[in-house]
């Protein structure tokens, strides 16, 4: 990677209980750069039946990332900065591999390009020192990117959460999912 | 920390020297082989080996080597021709036309296309011309005789295949073959460092030894290539040795690269084939159907052979119900993620917490 000014001491905060279903992150999602103008954000309805509550996802970089391991061509990679990039396009063969083993359903397969896509926290954006542009556009903050510090002056009563249980397996990411104060793993089963 | 993997070397050790015995026997205990060409020999032996190499170590990974696996069962089922053809048939679409590229860029296409189709001229033509299999001599009859049209005949593993007309339509064509392909990758290379110097999205992620320099090494062989048709027919032999000496070392080079950079996807890439197979007969054996969303998602044999991958790499998503994780389509699996955090909520007194 050249070099950046990607700066460290801020995080990406997701808090679903804000989302409003706007989709401003889809349309501002669709103008980053790595993503070659496709939009990779999903906004989609928890249970459509019984509630309109909508939810985002981002992709959540995780330590660990269970897409890159699954990936038959090494086509997905982490960089310095903990962040999981898109595939590679020279590699990506285009098997779902990873699409399928997100545990938080992140990553898109788009058929036509036979080349698997996702969230690369606006790459072009954040190492120029910029937020993402989701972040930048959402109205009611349930997409933040800033620092610790001003997450927890914000929003007092609630804790940036970076573990998850599916099941038997622990999950651990760059991005923070906002839960209820003193919470300190989301569980999933 | 390096460390040798015994059955990837003793692939490419194999494969090398079946090539090297090939060479001897295809240019006929080396009678056709061109001594001038010894050092390309020896890139592209080298090539070979790193080729292997690579590749037995990537088929070992267990993603991969699950569909390797499936690979092999495929040629033995009773759709093995159904699926043959299927092949063919993407084979010409996606590895000849790159079907694939085109929704994303129609220059992004033209530029691929072009130094794709360059680059396969180059090695259907260079391979067996280092290799000695491929030789041109001048008929013997129409030599000796002034007053006929001098005849070339092209030998292939020593048995002649064809001959033309020196001077003809069709020996111009095929003696300015690299040529030909010369262009089509400079064109290619061009459309491509355009990309790469213009778009934002592109500059912030590539690396130069990673993308850049591959695009600034077929740039350079090309023109040094180019350079040395044209040295000798237009500039009275002009810089011709420094020409040949650089063309010498870039392609060496780029044959020596090729295991390790991005110039390994030629070998890899066409994967995606045996992916759609592994799909198409997965369609055919069965969908699985999300625990969520009750549509269906992927095919079953997939979503079973990645059980079986992820635990093998240390992921075990088995939820207390016995069902796992990845029986959820993506979309489920984000319905649930929230449904999750709205059971969280309530948990704590259900209130919206700032």
């Amino acid at each position: 990677m050249p070099v950046t000014n990607y700066s460290t001491n801020q995080e990406f905060f997701v808090d679903m209980q804000r989302c409003i279903g706007c989709k401003a992150c889809e349309m501002a999602c669709a103008e980053c750069e790595t993503n070659g103008h496709e939009s990779m954000i999903h906004v989609n309805y928890v249970d459509r039946a019984v509630t309109i509550q909508t939810t985002v996802q981002v992709c959540m970089h995780c330590d660990d990332p269970a897409c890159a391991n699954v990936c038959p061509a090494d086509a997905i990679s982490k960089d310095e900065f903990g962040v999981v990039h898109t595939a590679n396009t020279s590699r990506c063969i285009g098997c779902s591999n990873c699409v399928m083993a997100c545990p938080f359903g992140v990553p898109k397969k788009n058929e036509a390009y036979d080349l698997m896509m996702k969230c690369n926290m606006c790459y072009d954006r954040t190492s120029a020192g910029k937020k993402p542009m989701c972040a930048t556009v959402c109205p009611t903050q349930a997409l933040f990117y800033g620092t610790r510090a001003e997450m927890a002056m914000m929003r007092p009563n609630s804790t940036p959460v970076n573990n998850f249980i599916f099941g038997n397996e622990n999950v651990s990411t760059k991005v923070n999912i906002m839960m209820p104060k003193g919470s300190t793993v989301l569980r999933v089963d | 920390m390096f460390s040798l993997n015994k059955q990837a070397f003793i692939n490419a050790t194999v494969v090398s020297i079946i090539t090297i015995a090939l060479v001897f026997y295809g240019s006929r205990e080396l009678q056709n082989f061109d001594p001038a060409l010894i050092a390309y020999l020896f890139g592209t032996v080298f090539a070979f080996f790193g080729v292997v190499y690579r590749y037995s170590v990537w088929l070992q990974r267990p993603p991969t080597r699950m569909y390797y696996k499936r690979t092999w069962e495929l040629i033995w089922n009773r759709q093995f021709f159904s699926h043959l053809w299927f092949f063919i048939k993407e084979f010409v679409q996606n590895i000849g036309f790159q079907k694939f590229i085109y929704p994303r860029g129609r220059s992004r296409w033209i530029g691929h296309f072009l130094m794709a189709a360059g680059c396969t001229l180059a090695f259907a033509i260079t391979f067996p011309l280092t290799f000695g299999w491929i030789h041109f001599t001048l008929n013997p009859e129409s030599g000796l005789d002034p007053g006929t049209v001098k005849l070339y005949e092209a030998h292939f593993f020593g048995f002649k295949m064809m001959e033309f007309e020196v001077g003809s339509f069709m020996a111009f064509m095929i003696f300015h073959a690299l040529n030909w392909s010369s262009w089509m990758v400079i064109i290619g290379v061009l459309i491509f460092m355009r990309r790469r110097l213009t778009q934002p999205g592109l500059i912030s992620t590539q690396s130069f030894e990673g993308d850049l320099l591959p695009l600034v090494l077929l740039l350079a062989i090309s023109v040094t290539g180019l350079g040395l048709t044209y040295s000798y027919q237009f500039m009275k032999g002009f810089a011709y040795d420094f020409m040949a000496v650089t063309h010498a070392i870039t392609v060496i080079m780029f044959l020596i690269w090729i295991p390790f950079g991005k110039f390994f996807h030629i070998i890899q890439r066409p994967a995606q084939l045996g992916a759609h197979i592994y799909k198409r007969e997965g369609m055919r054996r069965g969908m699985a159907v999300c625990l969520h969303t009750g549509k269906e998602f992927a095919t079953q044999m997939h979503i079973d052979d990645l059980k079986d991958v992820t635990k093998e790499l240390g992921f075990d998503f088995t939820l207390e119900d016995g069902t796992s994780h990845l029986d959820l389509s993506p979309e489920g699996k984000r319905s649930r993620l929230a449904m999750a955090h709205l059971k969280a909520r309530q948990e704590n007194g259900g209130k919206l917490f700032g």
